[in-house]
């Protein structure tokens, strides 16, 4: 099997230890994953903000990049629900078309298009979030992790309502030896980052992460964990402002760590 | 052509320059009391739909069959309208056809008038309150009263609601008793004069207040929330009798409807009259649903069907699905945006998730409000999730995104990212570019980006991308 790995933009600028707990994680499983050097960006920032056309053309090329694999791993919930929700509704809105038709003239478009449709059909259903290929494909819930920390997670919008991740991260995280998991009051209420919304809708973005804040406080915990670091940057970004003294950490940083390596160095 | 025209122009004048929705939000979320109120009440109401919804153990068939019923229906509206109209004529009823606000209110003006009175009495209805009725009216000489309990609070303080179902959420009981106080007597029978804000007190002063006015009023203007093609039946559901009092009482009766409210049989009903009171009050069952076909004895029955840019989102393949909206008001209790901002933000009798989706797609995006309106949403889904009708609103706000105007400068931001983006060299080379200026970047941004750093803190950037890690170390192998 042939398991490549999607780091996303985000991870690969500004959390590359992310990626290396990634790599590190699915070696010790015995995965041995590669990494496309031609990635960039899923296109998720340009769509979401009105940008389809750029986004579209990103969606072209992420599944150039990666048609040929048999698995994708993304440790990002927004990105693999950005792939696998918005690809083939962007492959059937036209949109596709009219770029290709922008940039190649008029009658390479339609074909093109559905070039595109066809290869994000092929695509799309073989991209998973972490605990997903983890759990789904891999078939291990105990992965030998070992992590003395009072932990609580958050299970992210996208990863709970787009990817239906459900209890899948709870679930390797309550097999990391040495983690008390704490449940956070009002989990499944989104933090306010919603990627340009954080800049566009400032005021209402932070009073979401004000009272996510402070559900995360009332926890006890000293690492709040999630499986996506765009929410984390947000919800770390406040809680690093406000001195709260609780660090953040993705769940591919936690799983990775044992006796002799602790992951989370930011 | 005109804009469609979507109430409230007094509070967020959707023409006023400078209205934008995170302007308006920004206020809002420093109003302690409004957020109080706004995080108790949907709170409550959001905790009640899930407990009565998640009893059902069919829930998710019923709400693919209500999409598929209104998905059938908006698909043959007219062969629906059609035989709707031929019902309620067959059954004594007089029908109207409005093609804008102006065309309705005018019909409705001219329907009072002729019967002579100057006073009307409402049902709470959405439609009407969508054409600015009462202030049409009230330009001819003819004075409305509100007989739901939330929007004679509303109405006596002078005030525009701020949700589909509970108008004066924004309110505590403090407030309502001071509006009561002050301004019943303006209206008809004025508070006692000991009037404490006992919930008991206040809903007793408003029963005596409306109840005289249900006796003396001749003409009742209504909305419905459904309308049964085969029959001509129309449907109203309310939870205070005041709607009965309302259809039963006066001598002429004159219901506004959007024309999307069709369903074609009365079996189409049922999926509805239960999807309907779990996820708007968290009811297993409607306290008060009035039916009635065509004239009954001793009432006139006027229909007015109203389009107001429906035919419009009809047409358009993404957005019509928000003609599927039961006015349940279940995407506002969930959302996080509208428990934040409230719904006087979103500058349109339609707030919340369903508003930042319907009002663009009724009025269009020419203003700068309204432009602002998809955006007012993180995207969270919380919304689509409880939609008793299965409206995708998060699709529907990313298409309307993509027709959006956008700033110059985003536009420049995102093309530069989309050429980056466009070849992994490019990325590369700008991480470098970043690693090496780490320690250099500013604590706060400057422009947009500031409403970042005003509540956040930057991540650090890292000596070394993730790229550059894997191409020195082989993956990590040396």
């Amino acid at each position: 099997m042939r398991v490549a790995l999607f780091i996303t933009c985000v991870n690969d600028t500004l959390f590359p230890g992310t990626g290396r707990a990634v790599v590190t994680l699915l070696r010790r499983l015995g995965v041995d994953v590669e990494f496309p050097e031609a990635q960039t960006c899923c296109g998720q920032m340009h769509v979401n903000t009105g940008y389809r056309d750029e986004g579209v053309r990103l969606a072209r090329h992420f599944v150039d990049v990666f048609r040929d694999y048999d698995a994708v791993v993304v440790p990002s919930g927004s990105c693999a629900a950005m792939v696998r929700e918005q690809y083939p509704r962007l492959a059937g809105s036209g949109a596709a078309g009219v770029v290709a038709g922008k940039a190649g003239g008029g009658g390479a478009g339609a074909g093109r298009a559905s070039g595109f449709a066809a290869a994000a059909a092929e695509t799309t259903p073989k991209v998973y979030d972490l605990s997903e290929f983890l759990i789904d494909v891999l078939g291990v819930t105990d992965v030998g992790a070992y992590f003395p920390h009072r932990v609580t997670y958050h299970p992210t919008c996208h990863s709970l309502r787009g990817l239906h991740l459900g209890d899948r991260p709870t679930r390797l995280l309550q097999q990391v030896r040495g983690l008390e998991l704490v449940p956070l009051p009002g989990a499944e209420e989104c933090c306010g980052f919603g990627g340009t919304f954080a800049v566009k809708n400032p005021d209402i973005s932070a009073a979401m992460c004000a009272d996510k804040v402070r559900n995360v406080l009332d926890t006890g915990a000293e690492v709040l964990c999630a499986a996506d670091n765009s929410c984390l940057m947000h919800i770390g970004g406040t809680l690093h402002r406000q001195k709260t003294g609780i660090r953040v950490m993705h769940l591919a940083e936690i799983l990775a760590s044992t006796e002799h390596r602790q992951g989370g160095s930011r | 052509m005109s804009r469609t025209f979507l109430g409230m122009p007094g509070i967020a004048s959707p023409g006023k320059s400078g209205q934008t929705f995170p302007g308006n939000a920004a206020r809002a979320v420093q109003n302690s009391q409004l957020r109080f109120n706004l995080r108790k009440a949907t709170r409550t109401i959001r905790a009640r739909r899930a407990s009565v919804v998640n009893e059902l153990p069919d829930w998710a068939e019923l709400r693919q069959a209500g999409k598929a019923i209104k998905d059938h229906t908006l698909r043959n509206l007219d062969t629906y309208l059609i035989q709707l109209e031929e019902a309620v004529t067959k059954a004594g009823g007089h029908v109207h056809w409005a093609a804008d606000a102006d065309e309705a209110n005018r019909i409705v003006a001219g329907l009072v008038k002729a019967t002579g009175e100057t006073e009307v009495v409402k049902v709470k209805s959405m439609a009407t309150q969508e054409i600015g009725l009462n202030e049409a009216l009230l330009e001819e000489g003819i004075t409305a009263y509100e007989t739901d309990l939330a929007e004679l609070i509303v109405q006596l303080g002078d005030d525009w609601p701020s949700h589909i179902l509970v108008p004066a959420i924004h309110r505590n009981r403090s407030e309502i008793r001071e509006i009561f106080a002050d301004n019943m007597s303006g209206w008809g029978r004025p508070a006692p004069d000991d009037l404490t804000d006992d919930p008991a007190a206040l809903a007793e002063a408003a029963r005596l207040h409306l109840r005289e006015r249900f006796l003396a009023s001749k003409v009742a203007i209504s909305g419905a929330n459904f309308m049964i093609a085969e029959t001509g039946t129309l449907v109203v559901l309310e939870s205070e009798g005041n709607g009965r009092m309302c259809l039963t009482l006066p001598e002429t009766l004159i219901s506004v409807v959007g024309i999307e409210k069709l369903l074609p049989t009365w079996r189409d009903l049922e999926v509805f009259l239960q999807l309907l009171p779990r996820s708007s009050t968290g009811e297993r069952m409607n306290p008060y649903t009035s039916m009635w076909t065509g004239a009954t004895e001793g009432q006139d029955f006027h229909l007015v069907l109203l389009d107001n840019g429906r035919t419009g989102v009809l047409a358009d393949e993404v957005g019509r699905q928000a003609l599927r909206c039961i006015r349940c008001s279940a995407c506002l209790n969930v959302c996080p945006v509208y428990e934040r901002a409230g719904g006087h933000a979103y500058g349109s009798v339609y707030p919340g998730p369903i508003g930042a989706i319907l009002t663009p797609l009724l009025r269009g995006m020419e203003t700068e409000l309204d432009r602002s309106l998809p955006y007012a949403s993180s995207l969270c889904g919380a919304c689509y999730e409880v939609c008793p009708v299965a409206i995708d609103i998060p699709s529907v706000l990313v298409e309307l995104r993509a027709r959006a105007r956008h700033p110059w400068t985003e536009r420049a931001g995102m093309a530069a990212a989309g050429w980056v983006f466009n070849r992994s060299g490019r990325l590369a080379r700008l991480q470098r570019i970043g690693g090496q200026m780490r320690t250099m970047v500013p604590k706060r941004l400057p422009g947009p980006l500031s409403g970042w750093t005003d509540t956040r803190d930057l991540p650090r950037v890292p000596k070394e991308s993730f790229r550059d890690w894997w191409n020195r170390t082989d993956g990590g192998s040396r």
